[in-house]
Parts: structure tokens; sequence; C-alpha cells
């Protein structure tokens, strides 16, 4: 029975479609970023706040990934764009969905575009969805040992907020210990602790996706070359 | 629950290179599947069943290579099983890294021409 090399990431086919969904941002001139955490880490709250305070600056949109409409309708009312991606109750993002999504979004003049994945700190790792960053969301009650636990999530991170850092004093959440599982996983991986609730921490997240938002349009704008380059 | 996707892909990029080579029917897979990738074996199995279904891989039986996670300790080189605390064992070090576990492709299919 002859045998055939294949040698290719089982992913390799949601990586194309990846691909392609990256070069529709990019012409568009929308950086994209992927909002990854589990359930109750404060995802909704963490965008919530970041669109409050930017959306003065730039033009944001959202999408939403979700089997309800609840968080879609509470980030409406902050006046941004917003379409769900109802993912029939899946586990995950991908980037077929992507491709969909966008089909029901208007792009235009958008700098800053904000992907809710589902909540879970597994499935969502396996998919890229063609957007420019992953940003993990952990939180202070979830626990230090999450990095232990969930290795894939912080290994595909580019950036992590350490939400609910007001509650520290009130957890048992050793931060060194924390930290040297990211580290380990993740060398250098910018580390960004943070309160949506008080706000303490949030300038340094802000500053974060202003600076990403303006290398996206200075890749595109001088030279007419679009495309971000992702570390 | 991710495994539903995932089985998909598998199943899409198999028959891709299947059909080219003019295969007739795919009769197995060989994917090797690091620990770091989360995935559970049997979880792809049960969605392999139902997915290849009316395809040229209907049946094709699923052979996983797994790879355990290990880690480097850059102070004296030992290398170690994951462990709770990714500390090494050895000297007690904290710089460590890790060495292998994020294996995830399909190395080969066999199929009848
Ligand atoms: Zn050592």
């Amino acid at each position: 029975m002859p045998e055939i090399p294949v040698i290719r990431n089982i992913m390799s086919i949601n990586d194309a479609l990846a691909a392609a969904v990256r070069r529709q941002l990019d012409a568009a001139g929308v950086l994209a970023l992927n909002i990854m955490a589990s359930p109750g880490a404060g995802k909704t709250s963490v965008i919530m706040r970041t669109v409050e305070t930017l959306k003065s600056e730039m033009t944001i949109a959202a999408l939403d990934g979700d089997i309800a409409t609840v968080d879609v309708e509470k980030i409406a009312r902050t006046g941004i764009r917003v379409a769900l991606i109802n993912t029939g109750g899946n586990c995950h993002l991908d980037a077929n969905m992507m491709t969909s999504a966008l089909s029901s979004l208007d792009l235009t003049g958008v700098d800053l575009l904000l992907v809710e994945n589902v909540g879970n700190l597994i499935c969502p790792a396996a998919f890229e969805l063609g957007t420019h960053y992953n940003v993990v969301i952990a939180s202070v009650p979830e626990g230090d040992d999450k990095p232990y636990k969930y290795p894939a999530m912080y290994r595909g991170a580019d950036v992590l907020l350490l939400n609910k850092i007001d509650m520290l004093p009130y957890q048992e959440f050793d931060l060194a210990y924390f930290r040297h599982g990211v580290e380990v996983l993740n060398p250098g991986l910018a580390f960004l602790p943070l309160s949506a609730r008080t706000g303490e921490g949030f300038d340094a997240w802000l500053d974060w996706v202003r600076a990403a938002v303006a290398r996206q349009r200075a890749s595109i704008a001088p030279s007419g070359k679009p495309g971000v380059s992702q570390a | 629950m991710h495994e539903l996707g995932i089985t998909q892909n598998l199943l899409n990029l198999a028959v891709q290179y299947a059909e080219p080579a003019g295969a007739r029917r795919i009769t197995a897979l060989h994917l090797v599947i690091g620990e770091l990738s989360s995935v559970v074996d049997d979880s792809v199995r049960f969605y392999w069943e139902f997915l290849s279904q009316g395809t040229i891989a209907q049946g094709a039986a699923l052979h996983f290579e797994r790879i355990p996670a290990t880690f480097e300790c850059r102070d004296c080189g030992a290398v170690f099983p994951r462990n709770a605390n990714f500390m090494c064992p050895a000297c007690r070090s904290d710089r460590v890294q890790v060495k292998q576990g994020e294996e995830f492709y399909l190395k080969s299919i066999e199929v009848e021409e």
C-alpha cells in the first residue's frame, strides 16, 4: 500500500484562510486583536474600558464570538460598530468564521478591530484567525497556576494582561510563580498587570494598543505596502 | 471539543494530498502530536468516524505518535519531563525552556491507488 509523505501542520488549511483574512485586514488598514481568556476573566470589561477610552482617538470596531447576544449588546452601547460571530455553540473562533463575519462588518475607516474569542483556555489556542496579535487575559481570581495548566494558550500569546489586580490583597496569588510559568513558556512576553474595574495599570495597555495601531498605519501609509510583521 | 474543527482540517488536508496522487482510497493517517498541543486522541477518533463518512478517507485508521512535553535547563543542560513548577529537578534552576511537545502535523497517509 503506497505511503504518501505529507508533513504539514494539521491546521494548515485554517492557517491559509487566516492568511487571507490578514491580507484583507491589511488592505483595509485595520489592526486586529484576538482577545482570549477563560470565562469571567474580564474580556468584555477590558474591551469596554478600552473602547470608552480610545474611541475619541481612533475608529474602533468589534467582533464578538458568542452564543448569546448579551456582550454584543453591551459593546454596542459604546457606539462602535459591532457584529456577532455566531459560533453555534462552538468552543472557539476559526479563520472561516472570521471570513464570513468580516463580510458583515463595514471596515471603512476602522483603525482597530477587537475580536472577542469564545471564553476558554484550550480551544482558541489551536486556531489562527488572521488577526495581528493574540491578547491573552488572565485574572487574579483564576489562580496563579494557569500557565502550568494551559501551556498552549500562553505559548501563542503576543501580550498578556493580568486583570483584576485590585483583588491581589484578598487572594492567594503568587505573582512570581505565575510569571515564572509564563516566562518559561514565552520568554520576554509583554506582561501588563491591570484592573479594568479601577483602571490601575490600564494606561500601559492603552499605550500598547496605540503603538500597535500606529505601527499598522505606518506600514501602510508611506510605502503603500500593507502588512505588519509579527514577532 | 475543538477536536471537531481540528479533525475537519485533518480530513481536508489528507484529501488534498491523496487526490493529486490518484488515490482511490485513504486507508491510514499518521499523525505526530505533542503533549503541549492539547488534543484528545479519542475525541479526534470520534469525530473522524463521523466526518470521514462518504469521503475517500472513510474507515481510514488513525495512528497517533505522541511526543511528550520536555523541558531543558539552561544552567545544567538537564532535559526533563513537564513538572508542576517548571523547575529543573537536577539543579533547581528556574532558567528552563520548552524543548519539545508542540508537534502537530500529519506525517503521511497510506492510500490505495
Ligand atoms: Zn538544571
